[in-house]
């Protein structure tokens, strides 16, 4: 029993010089650089509508989203979260593709060895590039279900039409960051892949021989082709993008939050 | 004289009948104020109303001395004049009409029903960010992506498949001109696609209002769908068709 005392009034001694330091932390100037005045992190969160405002008024957040939406839009039912998934996937995909940035070199001499590498003696290099790749193509897959879904719920009616105009570039732009990607890894599968694809570019009326000479770096797929690819994955495309992301994230916002209900 | 409006009028009367009764009812008996009471109603304009002070509703009177006043009010604005001035603070205020918000607002808005986005929003991103995350983990150590041997300009794989997405694409191929396969209808899709919010002209986006919308995308879906299948699970070598079952599995992810 005194026992038992003597462990609570150590506990509570212990949790008294905690609390000391986490004042002490909480006031320093390091501290309250980092977080705004309002942070919940600044002045503590207890649970009440202020403090769940707080949350995002006071931190980057408030770039994605507002404080409040409209209750129905909160309903997984009716978005099915995959415009949020195909913006977590494309992170997603920006993370592993750094890892495997690191191991691969885009030249037709070294990228296929480069890969093989990578799976066999690079720490968690099989995962992560399987990871990437299947990333991708769910990314493909959510992207294009999300357009589905907006057309089903006539999301694209003014005043969202121009924010439909910019999905359908960003399905594009996905679908062109997959195929270039295909190109990478340098083997057959990719190879005769991107060869059917660019000969069908090729047959574009007047401009055909120079679209492709232009796609491919030269008359031929080789080492050019694969750098030029290598860029457009990882730095162009993605570049452009984002930009069409943040657009797009506006004009939701903009345009009155998610649509609906039917 | 300015005509005063027939329910307004009602109202004043039956107000002043009460203040009557009232004053009386203090001095005289109960009796004779609920029996008042008893005729007022058919003709008090709305329940509504009752919260208004009843001496303010005395069109005729000057608020502030109201409560003592107990002549018929068709005596004019005008007569009532050397009392003007005379209410609280020196004003002379009185109770015109009562306009309710709903007559005169166009209220085109109705609040809607709205949620914190913390915690309803974001623990539901959250958790879908995890279970994408896991399942793509899992999906990963499980099959492996593939690597083929290494790119060879001298053999040609038959059948040589484009990525699955163009799929579609490749097996148009087989059915029209390269120009008309590759270009002409990719194009034409893109197009479409963004033209849909301009050509749909059609306000509404309740199901049973877009049917001819909605149709027109199943249909297009659908035939996409099939034609990805068919370019990926029932094309064998030489871009012939095959039945996976009997013919083999011809596709890579």
């Amino acid at each position: 029993m005194a026992e038992t005392n003597g462990d609570k009034a150590a506990g509570q001694a212990l949790k008294e010089k905690l609390g000391q330091i986490g004042g002490k932390v909480q006031d320093s100037q390091t501290w309250t650089a980092i977080f705004r005045p309002g942070s919940i992190f600044r002045k503590g969160y207890t649970d009440s509508p202020r403090n769940r405002s707080y949350v995002i008024m006071n931190s980057v957040l408030y770039h994605l989203h507002p404080v409040k939406v409209k209750r129905h839009a909160v309903k997984v039912s009716y978005t099915l979260c995959l415009g949020g998934l195909s913006f977590f996937l494309f992170i997603f995909l920006t993370v592993t593709g750094i890892f495997l940035m690191f191991f691969y070199r885009p030249t037709a001499a070294q990228a296929w060895d480069d890969i093989q590498t990578l799976q066999t003696a690079v720490g968690f290099g099989l995962l992560v590039r399987n990871m990437h790749r299947w990333g991708a193509h769910l990314m493909v897959l959510t992207v294009f279900l999300h357009m589905a879904r907006v057309f089903y719920h006539g999301a694209y009616k003014p005043p969202r039409e121009f924010n439909w105009v910019i999905g359908v570039i960003l399905l594009t732009l996905t679908l062109l960051l997959s195929f270039t990607g295909y190109l990478l890894p340098w083997d057959q599968l990719a190879l005769w892949a991107v060869t059917v694809g660019t000969n069908m570019m090729g047959y574009t009326p007047v401009f055909g021989e120079q679209v492709r000479f232009v796609l491919l770096g030269g008359v031929e797929i080789g080492t050019d082709t694969l750098l030029r690819w290598y860029t457009l994955h990882v730095l162009m495309l993605p570049f452009v993008l984002i930009i069409f992301l943040a657009i797009h994230f506006w004009r939701v916002r903009k345009d009155g939050g998610i649509s609906g209900p039917l | 004289m300015v005509e005063i409006p027939e329910h307004l009028r009602k109202r004043a009367e039956a107000a002043r009948a009460k203040a009557e009764a009232a004053k009386g009812g203090s001095a005289t008996s109960e009796t004779k104020e609920t029996e008042t009471v008893a005729d007022t109603p058919s003709e008090t304009p709305s329940s509504g109303d009752e919260k208004i002070p009843a001496h303010l509703l005395d069109r005729g009177v000057p608020a502030g001395n109201q409560p003592s006043i107990s002549e018929p009010s068709d005596v004019p604005p005008a007569q009532s004049g050397p009392q003007a001035g005379q209410g609280p603070d020196g004003h002379n205020q009185r109770l015109l009409t009562v306009v309710k918000a709903g007559s005169i607002q166009d209220v085109k808005t109705t609040p809607t029903d709205k949620v914190h986005v913390w915690p309803h929003l974001l623990i539901a991103e959250f958790l879908a960010a995890l279970a994408i995350t896991l399942f793509t983990t899992l999906f990963s150590i499980v099959v492996n992506a593939p690597l083929l041997e290494l790119a060879d300009f001298n053999r040609t794989p038959n059948p040589s498949k484009a990525p699955w997405y163009f799929l579609g694409l490749q097996e148009l191929l087989t059915m029209f001109h390269p120009m008309v396969a590759g270009v002409t209808i990719p194009g034409m899709g893109i197009f479409l696609l963004i033209m849909a919010p301009f050509i749909d002209k059609n306000p509404s986006n309740k199901p049973e209002h877009r049917k001819f919308a909605i149709s027109l995308m199943t249909v297009h879906l659908m035939f996409w769908a099939v034609l990805v299948m068919i370019g990926s699970f029932f094309r064998g070598p030489g871009f012939n068709f095959v039945f996976p079952w009997e013919g083999g599995l011809f596709f890579e992810l």
